[in-house]
């Protein structure tokens, strides 16, 4: 099972909070699909409106670790400052850092991820990166001091699966010890049991289940195809071949003509 | 003084940051508070006094993904 900064997490299933069509709908989701860690964020807040108790509450009901992330920010210094509210808030040092640096495809912007997880390391945050596959943009990252890295699958909402195959496999094999979250761009539980095959250590997704027809089926869904593929990865998967080999023993056969 | 609440523009008549979330409705809420930007930790609030043009952010948990 994962292990995020020294601690264990009993699901390699993350879910997001954000777009369910209720509130009952999104802790039924959690139920069924077993996640132990919890995505959130912070938003601005009316005087007297006290959303934020009420969705703190619902929260705490689910038992789950909360993983509050900085989505939306553009810059630096906003994503520090949102993560440094964020920590009070929710007391946790976890953060999900997500500097965005392209409005269209929402892709990481590598050099403020690198930038920001440097200063909030210092200031004693766990930093979850959200970042690309790109291998020397990791590589910086784990120098920043993060211990975590979160590659996307497929831009954030899009539903698209693994679209870089080849450079997920080379990420996960060229840091082996680092705990590795396939974050974002996930829409069929198909491709969650890729991603857990491939050797990754969680998922984390939102949209593929809030934005189903039944979020709570879809929830157990995404958790059985996850750990079909966890079992899978440490089961040692057989090696494919272009070639046909048969599989019942050629020996024995009876001669019939 | 004028400041900006959250973007709005907002007369108050509290000078520190704790006082003003008081008035403003905010008393005893889970809210967590920047100025200009900067992080203000809720333990600060008491000490600092805001200016007029003073930019104030007033966040709490919501859902996220």
């Amino acid at each position: 099972m994962p292990r995020f900064y020294g601690t264990e997490i009993a699901s390699s299933l993350m879910l997001g909070t954000a777009q369910y069509p209720s509130p009952a709908v999104l802790a039924e989701a959690f139920r069924r699909s077993g996640a132990g860690i919890a995505t959130v964020s912070v938003r601005r807040e009316a005087g007297g409106e006290r959303a934020g108790a009420d969705f703190w509450a619902l929260i705490r009901q689910l038992g789950v670790r909360v993983l509050p992330n900085t989505a939306g920010c553009h810059s630096v210094r906003e994503a520090v400052t949102t993560a440094q509210m964020a920590r009070e808030l929710f007391e946790t040092d976890w953060i999900k850092l997500e500097v965005i640096g392209h409005a269209d495809t929402l892709q990481p912007d590598p050099f403020g991820l690198v930038e920001a997880a440097r200063i909030l390391t210092a200031e004693g945050f766990q930093v979850f990166p959200y970042t690309t596959e790109d291998v020397v943009l990791a590589e910086r990252l784990l120098e920043a001091g993060c211990e975590v890295l979160m590659p996307w699958g497929a831009p954030i909402g899009t539903g698209l699966g693994l679209t870089n195959i080849y450079g997920l496999r080379t990420l996960r094999a060229q840091f082996p010890d680092v705990p590795m979250v396939v974050d974002a761009g996930l829409g069929l539980p198909s491709q969650a049991a890729q991603a857990m095959e491939m050797g990754f250590d969680a998922v984390l997704l939102n949209t593929a289940v809030a934005k189903a027809g039944d979020p709570a089926a879809m929830a157990e869904g995404f958790a059985l195809a996850v750990e079909a593929g966890r079992l899978a990865y440490a089961a040692d998967p057989m090696e494919p071949r272009d070639m046909a080999a048969p599989s019942t023993p050629v020996v024995g056969k009876a001669f019939l003509e | 003084m004028i400041i900006t609440v959250n973007g709005e523009t907002v007369a108050v008549t509290a000078g520190r940051l704790s006082e003003i979330l008081e008035e403003l409705g905010y008393g005893g809420e889970k809210v967590a508070t920047a100025v200009n930007e900067t992080f203000v930790p809720a333990a600060a609030r008491a000490e600092l006094a805001l200016a007029p043009g003073d930019r104030l952010e007033i966040v709490a948990p919501r859902q996220g993904g």
